[in-house]
């Protein structure tokens, strides 16, 4: 009998073109997504060396990083930074010169790369997808093996559609179990970046499975899957369901047809083999994990809103603690001080961790008949203009407008201060972006990571609060 | 791509576990469109004071640092985002060499592909290079790539663990796009197999308007 393969390892085999000798190999790359940012200096590399893009069919371009959120109806010339323009009218000049399909930001098809991926059908099981952003490992939620690159490999992808990769180790994190009343998909994430540690995953491809992630929604495992790199996998991917096909149907680059059967019949061949074995395991109970914040300045500083910011003096190890005492004294936070103590002045809800309906939907439940407290900014960001519409059609926008929250237009926004909405003079930032880094969303902004519907509750109480109180 | 078999310079110590590329890089500074000239950025929030001026205590700023070659870092290094404006950053300071426990994935492949060497070692290993290190004008080490060797500053050698493909290309400053295509007729008939068992992810992103 041969040796049962996990989804990762079955991806795997169907792209690996030759072995590279030791260890490493020649894969293909079946989607291959572009922005901005990572792209400028790669195609000049391509430009140099007189190369063309191998595939212009399975790549597709996008500007999200450097846009600004309001206004959009100027187009390119709306925006004001001249840095910010010129890396978009370069990610432009080029996908015309090389023949690469773009979505202008005009279009409603605009949004942040991994939003539109799944959200067009372009993103599909079985398939590997790279993309210059280390959030790459979102589309896992399709089951697709996808991961982040950086720019000499985005040129090695361009001029070639292949990568030169070792393969990963196998990790399952196993989550059972219903989420209690007010839990999202990030509290899980973050329940398990705080379990393993920002390096828990080094090496490793996740697979999530167990009861939770049958059941969660594939916008719930996108946000999941998003975050693994901040634990340090590779990617992390989620098995093809019939969740997964009812969400594919229908989008506009999904097969259609017959095609449509026969892409069926290849993704339902994708679940790991009964019997799989993992390198690496991680077990939780979806009954112990709580609304989740973080109070450092990196994922896994992450603790239950319920609780108290740690004492470094209680940290044996001394490069621990000096990172701790380090993240507190950027954080201005006291040690064991109450969580839903402390005051926020921003509040940022968006990102490619939770910009999509079902995040907006889960604020707005939170926001409606409430008012932002006062002393608070508070931005709504949809990840698309799909999104974005969509909320509109369904009046979300009103209830954040009501409310005294900013409705804005498609793009990163806060989430990296690349764009004109960043925190301003160290605000302190609830956020349900990915990162929580020192200098991220502004200099010396003091980032909060947390689910959607947290989020919205701390614009509306003015501080870190535990949503389950607001009911 | 810059060759690297030899290397003998300045190790600074930078004992920060889980140092990522925002702070290696600042977002801010990503809107560049070049790769040359980003050492004015490197660790900016660390390295410069508010109001520009040089952060004495920075270990990058005081006098055998600044010309460092060499970096002695905690675990985790490079984690976070997959700019490769960290390593350019790096690099067009004058570091070729990051050693330490363990590295994030994607910074570890992108010092690689611009002739910087990454070297995993054993946790008490780098504690003692990281000692080595503090010694100031004396903390000077040799890389020798061919032989996976680390001189320390009192000439003991220790070696190091780096996988043959990545060591060939390192030595002889190879073009990865370069040995890539020379693999041009593997990678057609791929994908002409590809194409009989998956039609449907070809001409996938043509519906765009290009
Ligand atoms: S939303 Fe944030 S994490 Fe996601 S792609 Fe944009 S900048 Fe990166």
């Amino acid at each position: 009998m041969p040796k049962p393969r996990t989804l990762f390892d079955k991806i795997w085999d169907a792209h690996v073109i030759a072995p590279q000798g030791e260890g490493t190999y020649l894969i293909y790359i079946d989607l291959h997504l572009i922005h901005e940012v990572t792209t400028p200096q790669a195609f000049e590399g391509l430009k140099l060396a007189g190369r063309g893009v191998r595939r212009p069919d399975k790549t597709i371009a996008v500007a999200d990083h450097n846009i600004p959120t309001t206004n959009r109806a100027a187009g390119v010339a709306g925006i004001d930074e001249p840095d910010s323009l010129l890396q978009v009218q370069t990610l432009e000049r080029n996908v015309k010169e090389f023949g690469v399909p773009y979505f202008p930001i005009t279009s409603l098809d605009q949004g942040i790369v991994h939003v539109i991926g799944p959200e067009q059908g372009l993103s599909q099981p079985g398939m590997t997808i790279v993309c210059g952003d280390s959030h790459t490992a979102t589309h896992g939620a399709m089951g697709a093996l996808a991961f982040g690159i950086g720019t000499s490999e985005v040129e090695h992808v361009l001029a070639t559609q292949t990568l030169i990769q070792a393969p990963a180790k196998n990790m399952l994190i196993k989550v059972e179990g219903g989420l209690g009343t007010g839990v999202s998909p990030k509290d899980v994430i973050l329940a398990i970046i705080a379990k393993i540690g920002t390096a828990g995953g080094t090496g490793h491809v996740f697979e999530y499975a167990g009861s939770t992630f049958r059941d969660m929604s594939m916008e719930g495992r996108m946000t999941v899957c998003n975050m693994s790199i901040e634990a340090g996998a590779r990617a992390g991917l989620v098995a093809p369901d019939d969740k997964t096909f009812a969400y594919m149907m229908g989008r506009p680059y999904a097969p259609k047809g017959a095609a449509w059967e026969q892409a069926l019949a290849f993704w339902r061949t994708l679940p790991s083999d009964p019997g799989s074995t993992y390198d690496k395991e991680a077990h939780l109970s979806a009954a112990d994990i709580a609304p989740h914040v973080t109070w450092g300045t990196n994922p896994e500083m992450a603790a239950p809103v319920t609780g108290r910011v740690p004492d470094p003096a209680q940290i044996d190890d001394p490069l621990r603690r000096a990172a701790v005492e380090r993240a507190l004294q950027y954080m201005q936070l006291s040690p064991n001080t109450r969580l839903e103590d402390v005051p926020v002045q921003r509040v940022f809800i968006g990102s490619c961790t939770n910009s999509r309906i079902e995040d907006l939907r889960a604020a707005a439940a939170i926001a409606q008949g409430r008012k932002v407290a006062d002393g608070v900014t508070a931005l709504v960001v949809p990840g698309s203009g799909h999104v974005k519409h969509q909320a509109e059609e369904e009046g979300l926008d009103r209830i954040f407008l009501e409310a005294g929250f900013e409705w804005r237009d498609a793009g990163c926004s806060m989430c990296m201060s690349m764009n004109n909405d960043k925190a301003m003079n160290g605000e302190r930032v609830a956020t349900t972006s990915n990162r929580n880094f020192e200098g991220r969303q502004g200099k010396n902004a003091k980032s909060h990571l947390m689910g959607p519907a947290m989020a919205a509750a701390a614009a509306v109480t003015g501080k870190l609060s535990d949503v389950r109180q607001l009911g | 791509m810059e060759k690297f078999t030899q290397l003998t310079g300045v190790a600074a110590p930078l004992p920060i576990v889980n140092l990522d590329t925002d702070k290696i890089f600042p977002a801010i500074y990503l809107k560049t469109i070049k790769r040359t000239g980003l050492a004015q950025w490197l660790f900016q929030e660390i390295r410069f004071r508010p109001d520009g001026s040089e952060n004495p205590d920075f270990v990058l700023n005081q006098a055998p640092y600044r010309h460092a070659k060499i970096l002695i870092g905690a675990d985790n290094f490079g984690c976070g985002s997959s700019r490769e404006h960290a390593p350019w950053a790096l690099l067009d300071f004058g570091i070729r060499c990051v050693i330490a426990p363990s590295f994030a994935d994607i910074f570890y492949n992108n010092c690689f592909k611009n002739g910087i060497l990454p070297i995993a070692v054993p946790k008490e290993v780098c504690d003692e290079l990281m000692e080595d290190a503090k010694k100031g004008a004396n903390a000077v080490m040799s890389i020798d790539l061919e032989s996976q060797t680390i001189s320390r500053p009192d000439g003991e050698k220790v070696h190091f663990e780096l996988d043959a493909f990545r060591k060939h290309c390192l030595l002889n400053g190879l073009d990865d796009i370069g040995l890539t295509e020379a693999k041009n007729a593997d990678i057609s008939s791929y994908e002409g197999k590809a194409q009989l068992e998956r039609p449907w992810q070809f001409g996938l992103t043509q519906k765009a308007s290009a």
